[in-house]
């Protein structure tokens, strides 16, 4: 009997919902949270790009919305934000020539998305602008803000046009799979050359076309092993690993000579 | 096979690396010089970054002289007393290079800088050593006696004050424009990556009159140091030495010069001067074409703050 009284309640709960959809919502609220398997990355001498996966879940679904697919989850992997500058050639003489260059503060080394289905169909532009989500939405900060509006625009352009084509920024888009009502995968690509730093995983979820809720994570990629050591030495005693190059390099030079000898 | 070159940042071919650097070793060996002019160019033309492919050339070019460097003085055909006067010069040189370098980096002129002075250079070397070499080669194919340079013919250079003898040379000459020829080349290693054999060699023979025999010795002498100090200060001022980089063309490179200097016996004099000028030419159009041709990317992008 009380099963039969609730289902019925539930039907006219959402026969109201389809009615009125903005006043009759369930008070319940959804939530989106993401998790990673791991929180660091290491790049090692063999890395030439690889995708990451980052498993969320959906908090109280409404498993109509659910089952009409009408939930959309955008994934972000963002790298750490450095100053940036873009440099235009001109011709000079017939020569072509760094002329005209702009700086832009915090540009994220790079910024990888996977989402549902492609960006346009999700939401609007303007939401995407407001939230400074996507490549081609994020803001980028001009150092000097006295340039002409037509400058800036066109550096920051070239900018996300270079990104892209270097493979750092990225959109996978059909990245993000629900694997059931709840549980959704992601999968970014990180670039070969991925920037070592503290990266920012992000998921936003949109309900028809609404967004609703953010959920972020940080992961950390970094060099591992002999590279990093390297790396590390080549900064921190830069001298004494000025010198093991030159030691290496006659050494190099010698033994060549003992081994490889025809005089 | 991949290797992740921990400086440049980025993934390159193993196999890539280790042939041109036998190439290019086996061409220094054949024609007695560093090979750093065709290495830089060779690494900026596989995407290395040219800071970093003349950092890491330089470091490069010193094994390569030293391998060299060994067997002339089995021979003994070097000069230590005019090879440390063009030293003291080149520390000078190279100093003052850097500086220029790192402040041409930060203007964002640095590729542009380094594509011109190598264009230049070995255009203006490459067309004087083949307009040399063939005439040399017309002369003996003619049947006319070949051209000696006689001890007691003085050009302006040899008026200048402050004389200095060096014994291994049988020269009697001014410090002056040996110092000036160091400091010049010096100049050249830090902002180009090379040891700047291509132009000690002539410039030894055609303004000092050194024998030949004991010029590409001596420059490769003195090459070792003042590539190992370029090296020294571009790791510590800019850190843009790669030695994963350097060592697999140090690799290839010594057993590649050891080959090529054998090759080298074989040809004769001239021939080998027509052939290096022609392949120092051939560097010079491609790079050329480079600075003409429409980049397929007219912007570019570079960290901010570097210095």
């Amino acid at each position: 009997m009380r099963a039969r009284n609730t289902f019925a309640t539930a039907i006219v709960l959402s026969l109201l919902a389809a009615a009125v959809p903005a006043k009759a919502q369930v008070p319940l609220t959804e939530g989106i949270q993401i998790g990673l398997s791991t929180d660091n990355v290491s790049i090692t001498a063999g890395f030439s790009g690889a995708d990451l996966t980052i498993f969320g879940s959906l908090e109280n679904p409404d498993p109509l919305v659910a089952r009409q697919g009408r939930y959309d989850i955008i994934v972000v992997l963002e790298g750490p934000p450095k100053p940036v500058v873009v440099r235009r050639k001109d011709r000079v003489l017939g020569v072509w020539v760094n002329l005209d260059s702009e700086t832009f503060e915090n540009v994220p080394v790079s910024y990888s998305v996977a989402t549902t289905r492609p960006l346009q169909d999700i939401t609007e532009p303007n939401s995407y602008k407001q939230l400074s989500l996507g490549a081609s939405n994020l803001y980028m900060q001009p150092a000097d803000a006295g340039d002409s509006p037509a400058t800036i625009q066109e550096f920051t352009a070239a900018l996300r046009e270079r990104k892209s084509a270097t493979g750092l920024y990225s959109e996978n888009v059909g990245g993000v799979q629900f694997l059931s009502q709840n549980l959704f995968r992601a999968t970014v690509r990180l670039a070969p050359n991925v920037p070592v730093g503290t990266h920012k995983a992000r998921a936003f979820l949109f309900k028809s076309g609404l967004f609703i809720k953010e959920s972020s994570a940080q992961l950390e990629i970094r060099k591992s092993g002999f590279e990093q050591s390297i790396f590390r030495v080549a900064h921190t005693y830069s001298f004494l690993y000025g010198v093991f190059a030159i030691s290496l390099a006659m050494l190099t030079g010698w033994l060549g000579r003992l081994i490889f000898r025809r005089d | 096979m991949g290797i992740y070159l921990p400086i440049a940042e980025i993934s390159v071919n193993i196999f890539v690396l280790l042939a041109m650097g036998a190439a290019v070793g086996f061409l220094s060996g054949m024609f007695g010089v560093g090979g750093g002019f065709l290495i830089t160019p060779l690494l900026i033309f596989y995407n290395i970054p040219p800071a970093i492919a003349v950092a890491t050339g330089a470091n490069q070019v010193i094994a390569s002289s030293v391998s060299g460097v060994l067997s002339h003085m089995k021979r003994g055909t070097l000069d230590f007393k005019l090879g440390g006067v063009l030293l003291a010069g080149g520390i000078v040189g190279s100093t003052g290079g850097i500086y220029v370098f790192a402040f041409l980096r930060r203007l964002g002129q640095l590729d542009l800088f380094i594509s011109l002075l190598y264009v230049v250079l070995l255009g203006t070397v490459g067309g004087l050593m083949l307009v040399e070499s063939v005439n040399a080669l017309r002369a003996t194919r003619s049947g006319a006696a070949p051209v000696l340079k006689k001890s007691g013919q003085h050009n302006w250079i040899h008026r200048l004050p402050l004389k200095m003898r060096f014994r291994a040379s049988k020269l009697f000459v001014s410090v002056i424009p040996v110092l000036g020829l160091g400091a010049g080349i010096g100049f050249l290693s830090s902002i180009m990556g090379v040891g700047g054999g291509f132009i000690m060699v002539p410039a030894l023979i055609y303004l000092l009159k050194v024998p030949t025999n004991v010029v590409i010795g001596t420059s490769l002498f003195q090459i070792i140091f003042t590539s190992a100090y370029t090296t020294l200060v571009h790791a510590t001022t800019n850190q843009t030495v790669d030695v994963v980089l350097a060592f697999l063309l140090m690799a290839g490179g010594v057993a590649g010069a050891q080959y090529g200097a054998k090759a080298g016996q074989r040809l004769r004099g001239e021939q080998l001067r027509a052939l290096l000028a022609l392949l120092v030419l051939a560097v010079a159009i491609r790079l050329a074409i480079d600075l003409f041709v429409t980049p397929p990317n007219l912007y570019s992008l570079s960290a901010a703050g570097l210095n």
